[in-house]
């Protein structure tokens, strides 16, 4: 078929199974002395491409046609709850501001909110040159259409080059919307940001197949360039009240205020008081606990720590914690400062959510366990007898 | 009431390896299977469908092979299967992937709730549901554990937060993403199987969809992989042994530096 989007020509290949070796994804197999791809496992990736010697191998490549000049400014979408500021916007202005150096753009941050003006001034005190403010009642609380269809009429008006957003449960449900409604290319949960020195293209690299392996991911013809990002991925941008910027109120047409949801109830979770998707100390837990009743030794040691407890899968499927500790491929992912791990085995469906962590401590019977692959200091041993002895050695030393 | 489902094939991640010596997938043996998020939107959707009454149509873009998937689908007690599947898909992202499907939805008629699994286990991108909403312009209510009320022309839900959940109320049509909290998918019965077995899956090419050329596919999607790699492995670090009178002095100095003036 002549419109797919790779090719192998028949005449140049002479068989030598390079780009097999090359492919990442194993669609590409031997069909007497011609490499043949199978489309249907193939990703497009294009590792293949430059691997023939021969220049065998072409892929449809899109013209860079569009201007894309007018796209100035890195944006940060900031994200407030209940008018205070969360703290992954500090770390994408963090983050942001190396890009808009690098792009010799400026820094600005896009808030909504109702009654939220001083807010805007720590966005400034946080390196943000401009502060876009869109202050109106409809938008005190995250809402999707309004929340989406105002950052898009944004984005439209003041065409940025490159959006970043927090990969939060919020964040990810209305950039989603932006980024289509714009045309946008978005990259979800990248964990590295860079400017490509040559093109000037936002380097995107993220996580996927669990974690198993990472990919780089451009948007090469279309701006904004979008990406989400993780928590605690980047540092926060320290405040400095010298900093000096402009608070840009925009007036916006009041259909797209407009929701067709409407939030009846809002109920703070009780257990989890800390968020451990933003904690700087987490204590894991896994079937190794055996009973629901022994969590309680772990609450002790996060409680000394001031963090929070996590758990595997299993014991969440146990019913010994809420599925709000889950951490891993189907929860929540942690990138505390310090995770501790009691009795959890390390499957890669676990290590894909907490693997980010600074320092891994892993505390387990079994000394092949694969968690200890992964850990900075293994403890092989009964957590038992462990915990409970590193609790009470932790309160002396933090004088609690 | 007609209720869409929307499934992935995902490889089955328990089985993916890398190969140590070419830093490769390797495919080999890995069994594809129905995201297990998208389980969930199933089960959902069957439930529905028994409480309210109506149908239940699966759809699922991919290669053919992704036939499996409805089978499943419909094993479960899913009504009709439809696989959106041509060449000119091949490369999409979630921009081209939402559009698609949504054009495939539009084909559909008269939908009233769309459900999406939270997100895929391959992409793990969480950004296809609402882009389908986008392209649609529905209104949407992401990460439902629980559909509190469903009648004609609205719904209520309850949507997880990470401080906590919020009670929603939507119009319907409305898209809906389900996270694994909302039931416990069930396992296929004899007759379901049976019917599975039996099923036509209606197969919908390009031609099919009322659909823009250049929003498909490679072309239709803003996203470029350029690389991809293995992350440096981790590597173990330091194991201590001993009783835990030996072992846990030794952690404490370790972690003295690290914990002291950070602990709050
Ligand atoms: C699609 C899919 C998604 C998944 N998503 C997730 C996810 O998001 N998060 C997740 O965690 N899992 C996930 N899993 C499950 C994952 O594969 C593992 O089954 C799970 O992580 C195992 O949990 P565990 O380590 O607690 O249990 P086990 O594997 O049973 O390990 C328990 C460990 O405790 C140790 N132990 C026992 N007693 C003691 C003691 N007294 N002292 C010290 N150590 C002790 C044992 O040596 C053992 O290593 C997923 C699986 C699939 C298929
Ligand atoms: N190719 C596809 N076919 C059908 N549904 C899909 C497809 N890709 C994604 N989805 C749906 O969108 C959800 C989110 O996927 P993702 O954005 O890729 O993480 C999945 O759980 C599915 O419900």
């Amino acid at each position: 078929m002549s419109d797919d989007p790779i090719k192998v020509s028949e005449e140049t290949c002479v068989g030598c199974q390079l780009c097999v070796k090359a492919c990442p994804f194993d669609a590409i197999q031997m069909d007497d002395r011609l490499a043949v791809i199978d489309l249907t496992v193939c990703t497009l990736c294009g590792a293949c491409v430059p691997a023939c010697k021969f220049d065998a191998i072409s892929m449809k490549q899109k013209e860079k046609t569009a201007d894309l000049s007018a796209y100035e400014d890195v944006w940060v979408i900031a994200e407030q709850d209940d008018g205070v500021i969360q703290s992954i916007t500090y770390e994408l202005l963090g983050e942001g501001r190396q890009l808009a150096d690098d792009l010799g753009m400026r820094l600005c941050a896009v808030l909504l909110g109702s009654g939220v003006s001083t807010q805007a001034n720590d966005l400034i005190a946080r390196g943000a040159e401009i502060v876009y403010l869109v202050d109106q009642p409809e938008l005190a609380y995250f809402k999707d259409e309004p929340y989406a269809a105002v950052l898009t009429e944004l984005v439209k008006r003041h065409k940025p080059n490159v959006v970043l957003c927090g990969a939060t449960t919020v964040g990810r449900s209305v950039i989603s919307r932006v980024a289509v409604a714009t045309g946008a290319g978005l990259t979800a949960d990248c964990t590295g940001l860079a400017i490509d020195p040559e093109t000037k293209d936002l380097l995107q690299t993220r996580p996927a197949f669990g974690g198993n392996i990472m990919a780089t991911i451009l948007s090469p013809n279309t701006r904004p360039q979008m990406s989400t990002v993780r928590h605690k991925v980047f540092k926060e941008a320290e405040p400095d009240p010298g900093r000096s910027g402009e608070v840009l109120l925009q007036e916006v047409d009041p259909a797209l205020l407009v929701s067709r949801t409407k939030r009846l109830k809002y109920v703070p979770e009780e257990d989890s008081i800390i968020n451990i998707a933003e904690a700087d100390f987490v204590v894991g837990g896994g079937r190794g606990l055996q009973k629901p009743e022994h969590f309680a030794i772990l609450h002790e040691l996060a409680e000394v720590l001031g963090g929070g407890v996590a758990a595997s899968r299993a014991a969440v499927d146990a019913d010994w914690i809420a599925y709000s500790h889950q951490v891993g491929q189907t929860g929540k992912t942690v990138c505390p400062k310090i995770y501790i791990a009691c009795g959890i085995s390390g499957q890669i469906q676990h290590l894909a959510g907490m693997s980010a962590s600074d320092v891994i401590i892993a505390i387990n019977k079994d000394p092949d366990a694969p968690i200890f692959d992964v850990a900075t200091i293994g403890i092989v041993g009964d957590l038992f007898e462990i915990v409970p002895r590193l609790t009470a050695e932790l309160r002396k030393v933090l004088g609690k | 009431m007609h209720f869409v489902v929307c499934i992935k094939q995902v490889p089955d991640k328990t089985d993916v390896k890398i190969n140590p010596e070419t830093n490769t997938l390797m495919r080999e043996g890995v069994e594809s299977i129905v995201n297990p998020f998208d389980t969930y939107a199933i089960e959902e959707a069957v439930r529905l469908k028994a409480r309210v009454g109506g149908t239940v149509t699966a759809i699922s873009m991919g290669p053919p092979q992704a036939d499996a998937v409805l089978r499943e689908a419909i094993s479960m007690g899913v009504d009709a299967g439809i696989l959106i599947s041509d060449r000119a898909f091949a490369g999409s992202d979630t921009w081209a992937t939402s559009y698609t499907l949504s054009q495939a939805i539009k084909k559909l008629g008269d939908v009233d709730l769309i459900l999406c699994g939270k997100q895929a286990s391959d992409g793990d991108t969480a950004q296809v549901g609402p882009g389908i909403a986008t392209h649609l312009d529905l209104p949407q209510i992401t990460y439902v554990r629980k559909i509190e009320e469903i009648e004609e022309g609205r719904i209520v839900a309850e949507r997880l937060l990470e401080s906590g959940y919020e009670v929603i109320e939507s119009s319907l049509p409305c898209l809906l993403t389900v996270v694994k909290e909302i039931n416990e998918p069930r396992l296929p019965s004899l007759k379901g199987k049976m019917a599975a077995r039996k099923a036509d899956i209606l197969v919908w090419t390009a031609a099919d969809l009322d659909c823009d050329p250049t929003k498909l596919g490679l072309d239709g999607s803003p996203t470029k992989v350029v690389t991809i790699f293995t992350p440096p492995p981790r590597g173990g670090g330091e194991i201590l042994t001993g009783s835990a009178d030996e072992v846990v002095p030794q952690l404490i100095e370790r972690l003295k530096t690290l914990v002291v003036g950070n602990a709050s």
